[in-house]
């Protein structure tokens, strides 16, 4: 048997790993000034397209291939409205996380009956017998394993590489930009693309690596967590991962209680994650609002965009 | 200071779309009236009924409850081909129920099923203000005075749960069950109750850990959920959830044992799996809409808390549910036991819920002596009975 933090904490790096690739994929969206709640659909398509392609072809892998695809085909869709034609961003994603919603559905009844060879936990032989941490860190999917990489090299190509001055002032002062001969478009585009694939892949660890299932609307909101964590993460990798974590290790707890017989409010156990992101925006909104790039406060305070 | 313009905007766009809403719901049953009266030519509710509508809170295609609701709807399609069914799913079970309800009969229906729990107070809404349309609704229970053109109805879907728990109780090695539900509900109460009942009846040592998603389908939460009973050694697992797959493929990759609910899922299983209950609607709905048609609906046996079970005889034929079939591993001796169980509740004097039986906390819930009615197990399972491991969630 297990204690009680490990599980949780393992639990939290499982559950949360589909919201932290949503998070970094948004992350590097918002850092070129475009928001995408449409992470919510990304997730989707990728979970579809995920089961659908490692059932129909008996690979997990390309099933990830295939979560990725989507991710980035849906958010291409988002990119090309605002930014060719300079729609508003927040409608903009939803309409696109709606569109998901039916196209899933649409498609997705086929699948819901369908199996596949799911990614089995894989301990990593050393690393998995330190204390506490090893059950928690090492003893997972393969594609928690790649999100400990991504995290790190988001933050090198956002903060440590060219790409990432160029499409931080994509985001900041697309002006300027333009000024020194760049094309901010196909960098935007690259962004929001990049950051659906992202989201895809999250999508495909739900299904075909921690659920193990397809279902209509699976994803739950994951998305709109993810984005919640990227804002208040202040768009930083690092923080978005211990974000993800959190929310992932919050989902965790319920049940690790309710199973060893402990009574506590599960109603109340079943809003801490959102009340955190609440209690967290408000403590840190201002700073992190001072913080956002400058692209992004023309969308969230509603001055025409572009 | 773009942002302080949203506020009055919103107010206002949301002001308009109540108004919109209100003068919809205000017209429809005038227009229903009119149609209703010159096809039916009678004033009995659903008589003659041309159109049948039904309303699902969860998708048609979910292998679960709402697939079992939706086959049954197709089911009254074929058996009655002059009559047109409109499906709607995914209703929420708030107003949205009472918009699509009014919508489907503002087309002409002259029937209509509420299917999930919680469309009941919309359909009691939809009821009042439509008496010539008989309303149903799925597995909820009115209070108080029914209406002439309304009626619940439900199987007693806690009779083959009780037997799977006896495959359960006999299974175990650790004597700790698991059971992953979405509300508690009385219907998920009685649930996890029978199976609990069942498990003890044959092993007292066995008890049941419970652990609620509050979602009627959130794979995430339920893997968890999953992972967090077979960590504490849980050795059978059970649901009560919309969508099954993740919790029985939970259960088979550790090895453990699982007892199905809504669909036979022994396929995602085929070492692991035990028993388990699934539905078959179409006998019930059919019977519902021919007395409707009939304009026999008023003073029926529908036009009530209707319940059906191994103990009304005169209706297995409407019975909802069948118990699934069983797994490798479950042997003579226990099918002879649950065989005779069944035979035992199908008796006057039993029932899985035939005392004395005592809640959690000691108070006795049922008496020993005669088990009480259908419609008092439903009403009495608001609690857990002992061997049950676990706090019902309080608002």
């Amino acid at each position: 048997m297990m204690d009680l933090a490990t599980e949780v904490l393992a639990g939290g790096v499982r559950g949360g790993t589909s919201i932290l690739f949503a998070g970094l994929g948004e992350t590097i969206s918002e850092r070129a000034g475009v928001v995408n709640l449409g992470t919510e659909g990304n997730l989707l398509v990728g979970a579809l397209a995920g089961y659908a392609v490692a059932s129909t072809t008996g690979s997990p892998w390309a099933g990830v291939i295939a979560g990725a695809v989507a991710g980035g085909m849906l958010s291409a869709i988002h990119a090309y409205f605002v930014l060719d034609r300079k729609t508003n961003q927040l409608a903009t994603g939803l309409v696109v996380l709606f569109l998901a919603l039916g196209l899933t559905s649409m498609f997705g009844v086929a699948y819901i009956k369908a199996t596949i060879n799911p990614f089995e936990a894989l301990t990593i032989p050393g690393l998995s017998s330190i204390p506490f941490l090893g059950p928690v860190l090492f003893d997972q999917t393969i594609l928690t394993y790649l999100v400990y990489v991504l995290v790190p090299a988001t933050w090198w190509l956002l903060f440590r590489s060219r790409w990432g001055v160029v499409l931080r002032a994509a985001g900041e002062r697309s002006n300027v930009l333009a000024t020194y001969g760049h094309h901010v478009l196909p960098v935007q585009y690259l962004a929001v693309i990049g950051g659906g694939m992202l989201a895809g892949i999250g999508g495909a660890q739900l299904s075909t690596a921690y659920t193990n299932a397809w279902y209509e609307n699976m994803t739950q909101g994951r998305g709109f967590i993810a984005v919640a964590v990227v804002i208040f993460a202040g768009r930083e990798p690092f923080k978005v991962a211990a974000g993800s974590l959190l929310f992932g290790a919050a989902l965790a707890l319920a049940p690790a209680l309710q199973a060893r017989g402990i009574g506590i409010n599960q109603f109340a156990l079943d809003v801490v994650p959102y009340v955190l992101t609440i209690v967290v925006l408000v403590v840190f909104g201002k700073r992190m609002a001072a913080q956002q790039p400058e692209g992004l406060k023309k969308v969230f305070e509603g001055a025409p965009a572009g | 200071m773009p942002r302080r313009r949203i506020g009055p905007l919103l107010a206002t766009a949301i002001a308009v779309a109540l108004l919109a809403a209100a003068c919809g719901t205000n017209q429809t049953p005038q227009e229903a009236v009119a149609s209703g009266g010159t096809a039916a030519g009678g004033a009995a509710p659903g008589q003659g009924a041309t159109k049948v509508g039904f309303i699902f809170v969860g998708p048609k295609d979910d292998y679960g409850y709402n697939q079992a609701a939706y086959e049954g709807s197709q089911a009254v399609a074929k058996k009655f081909p002059n009559i047109e069914v409109l499906t709607a799913e995914n209703v929420p079970e708030d107003d949205n129920a009472t918009r699509t309800m009014e919508s489907m009969i503002s087309k002409g229906a002259t029937i209509i099923f509420a299917t999930s729990y919680g469309h009941l107070d919309p359909a009691m809404k939809v009821a009042a203000a439509n008496p010539n349309v008989v309303v149903v609704q799925q597995g909820n229970l009115i209070k108080g005075p029914i209406l002439p053109n309304t009626g619940t109805y439900f199987g007693t879907v806690y009779e083959p749960v009780f037997l799977a728990g006896i495959a359960a109780g006999k299974s175990t090695k650790t004597n700790k069950l698991g059971y992953v539900y979405a509300f508690p509900i009385p219907q998920t109460i009685a649930n996890i109750n029978a199976f609990e009942l069942g498990a003890k009846s044959v092993n007292p040592q066995a008890q049941t850990y419970v652990v609620n998603t509050s979602n009627w389908c959130d794979p995430g939460k339920q893997s968890e959920a999953a992972k967090s009973l077979i960590s504490q050694g849980v050795d059978v697992i059970s649901q009560h959830q919309d969508c099954t797959a993740t919790i029985t493929k939970e259960a088979e990759a550790a090895g453990i044992k699982v007892v199905g609910y809504h669909a036979d899922a022994s396929s995602l299983a085929p070492n692991g799996w035990l028993t388990g209950s699934e539905w078959r609607w179409s006998d019930m709905f059919i019977d519902i809409v021919q007395t409707s048609i009939d304009g026999k609906f008023t003073g029926s046996k529908y036009n009530a808390n209707f319940r059906v079970g191994y103990k009304s005889p005169a209706d297995q034929g409407k019975n909802p549910f069948d118990q699934s079939k069983f797994g490798p591993s479950v042997d003579d001796a226990t099918k002879a036991a649950i065989e005779k169980a069944k035979a035992d509740i199908m008796s006057a004097n039993g029932s899985p819920f035939k005392g004395p039986i005592k809640a959690q906390d000691g108070t006795e819930l049922f008496p020993a002596g005669v088990p009480a009615d259908y419609a008092t197990i439903e009403d009495k399972n608001t609690v857990f009975v002992e061997g049950v491991v676990g706090q019902i969630p309080k608002s």
